[in-house]
């Protein structure tokens, strides 16, 4: 077990002076080091050696070898799931970013009181990881709620939101692209680090805001945009307190996102092993997908060589 | 000429308009709530207004009650901010003593464990909550009377995102600070407390105020390791007060929520400054 991380450390020699001052550094990091073998490193291998094994908090292991992945890959109701997970991020990540950039492309205007909307767009994000606003959107999305007494003064049905699987998902994912605060306060500073004489050279040579937009604005952008898609599509994949607190998973697990499969197999069942090995697959899931965007990067992220 | 000008003009309003019905929907529905709270529950769903000709206090009173004769909302903040206030102080005094030692020393080894560091920021939590239980299970803290498994990673620098914000910032904290220290006479320990600290404030403001939010904000970490009633945080009890009266009780269930992240909006008005800059700062430089 690792409860006596400092076993690895105790090995290194102190006894030079001058080791002692070239690696003086590493007492300040010490703490860190620490903390990261026993509360990270340690949990992160070990639940990997349990997903091969039918760990059971009560009952321990009876059982090691690959049932636990042999089951994810043919249980209907997880791949149904992982689906589900899937098709969430990729509603929520690209119209949180596409709502992000708009808003703070307007902002970069010189907007009278640009103070004033970051705030308000950014109390959101700031709130919204909190059960009160889920709380809140349960009441906003009710059959009786605000959203539907607003569509039906515009003359529209509206819906039962969260009651409908056509629909709880979405409603679901709002709640996260509602909170595009903090993404858009990213966008801003980047959009303030474009060198206004491009826009100047391109406007002399004719081009329209929106060919600058595309041509001068986003490419110069790109890594922030790349910094947000990963981070996003990481948060994304592991949303947990909307579903579990809004909807349960229902309507008709439309909206059982894995991460409250993993719950309810490790802590309402107690099936550690398993659990473990959803929650690997689901890692090995977001790993790729960051994979796939830092190979990208060569070709759509831009990194100037002078600062700005 | 002269239709240019027009044109511009007329994108400037376009802009606005944007902007102010961008902005309705992002905090009307917290103004709704507010108002919500002074309805009766006849009357919360029957109008959008957020405001009311008959406002009560009937949701605030009986937000008071307590659930299950062990918690109320008030005991259940105060068991909030028994845990938040030290983690606050245990992250912000972790990370800056981690951040010093990446940011001004060279050691051995020092590339790979920044590079590991860093790594931790992209590390999925999904994947440490079973084993992260089972191993604070080993230690006996689950249920612990003094929340061991939200407060004790705290100590050891855990959220290596504000390690990283800090390292970004002592970077244009120009280094001849410290040797001018040196020179002086000042330890390293001496350094850090009377040159770097003081320089690195603004971060560390930032550090405690999101730290703050988060762990305010937190419901999985007490959904997993609080078990007993008595020991319950805000963010359960408003899940709980939630569960217990399936869509009777609105104003109830809206004034719980709304009295419990009362603290929280004052933090943020009172400090937004920070808490964006604070984003910025800890973002990726391209």
């Amino acid at each position: 077990m690792a409860n006596k991380p400092s076993d690895t450390l105790q090995g290194r020699p102190g006894k030079f002076t001058l080791f002692y001052r070239r690696n003086l550094g590493f007492l300040f990091i010490l703490l860190w080091l620490v903390g990261f073998l026993v509360f990270r490193l340690y949990p992160f291998l070990s639940s990997l050696v349990y997903s091969f094994s039918n760990f059971h908090l009560f009952n321990g292991i009876q059982q090691w070898g690959l049932m636990n992945y042999q089951e994810i890959f043919s249980d209907k109701k997880i791949m149904n799931s992982l689906g589900i997970t899937f098709k969430y991020s990729f509603i929520t990540v690209p119209l949180k970013l596409a709502f992000a950039l708009f808003i703070a492309y307007i902002l970069n205007y010189k907007i009278k009181g640009v103070n004033f909307f970051r705030t308000a767009y950014y109390i959101p994000s700031i709130l919204g990881g909190s059960v009160a606003i889920a709380v809140l959107w349960k009441a906003l999305f009710r059959d009786q709620g605000l959203v539907n007494a607003i569509i039906r003064i515009f003359g529209g049905e509206g819906a039962n939101w969260l009651a409908d699987p056509k629909y709880a998902l979405f409603i679901i994912s709002l709640l996260r692209v509602w909170q595009f605060g903090s993404a858009m306060v990213l966008f801003l500073a980047a959009l303030k680090g474009v060198p206004a004489d491009l826009y100047e050279a391109a406007t002399i040579d004719g081009a329209s805001k929106i060919r600058q937009f595309w041509s001068i604005t986003v490419p110069m952008i790109t890594p922030i945009i790349f910094y947000n898609l990963v981070t996003q599509l990481c948060q994304a994949f592991q949303e947990f307190n909307g579903p579990f607190i809004i909807t349960q998973g229902g309507p008709r697990n439309a909206t059982t996102l894995f991460s409250l499969l993993i719950y309810n197999r490790a802590f309402k069942s107690y099936e550690m092993g398993m659990a473990s090995a959803m929650a690997w697959v689901l890692f090995v899931i977001v790993m790729v997908l960051s994979l796939i965007a830092f190979m990208s990067q060569k070709y759509w992220v831009y990194y100037g060589d002078e600062k700005g | 000429m002269h239709s240019m000008k027009k044109q511009k003009e007329i994108g400037t309003y376009l802009k606005y308009a944007v902007l102010i019905v961008v902005g309705l929907i992002m905090v009307y529905p917290l103004i709704w709530m507010l108002g919500a709270t002074f309805k009766t529950n006849n009357e919360i769903f029957s109008s959008m207004s957020p405001f009311t000709l008959h406002p009560t206090l009937d949701g605030y009173k009986n937000a008071m009650n307590d659930y299950g004769g062990k918690i109320n909302l008030f005991s259940a903040m105060f068991n909030t901010y028994k845990y938040v206030i030290p983690k606050v102080v245990f992250t912000v005094v972790s990370c800056t003593i981690t951040a010093y030692g990446f940011g001004r020393f060279n050691f051995k080894g020092k590339n790979l464990l920044f590079a590991v560091l860093m790594s931790t920021l992209f590390l999925p939590n999904v994947v440490m909550n079973v084993p992260q239980y089972i191993l604070y299970n080993n230690f006996g803290w689950i249920d612990s009377k003094f929340y061991l498994p939200l407060l004790i990673p705290s100590l050891f620098a855990f959220d290596t995102y504000f390690v990283f914000m800090m390292i970004q910032f002592l970077r244009n904290i120009p280094r001849e600070l410290d040797e001018a220290a040196t020179i002086d006479g000042c330890n390293h320990i001496q350094t850090l407390w009377y040159v770097i600290v003081p320089m690195l404030r603004p971060a560390m403001v930032s550090c405690a105020l999101f730290q703050f939010m988060w762990s305010s904000n937190d419901f999985m970490g007490p959904l997993l390791y609080v078990k007993t009633p008595e020991f319950y945080p805000a963010t359960i009890f408003v899940k709980l007060s939630m569960d217990a009266d399936t869509g009777f009780d609105w104003n109830r269930v809206l004034a719980v929520s709304f009295i419990s992240i009362l603290p929280q909006l004052v933090v943020f008005f009172a400090a937004q400054d920070q808490f964006i800059d604070g984003i910025s700062a800890g973002s990726v430089k391209g």
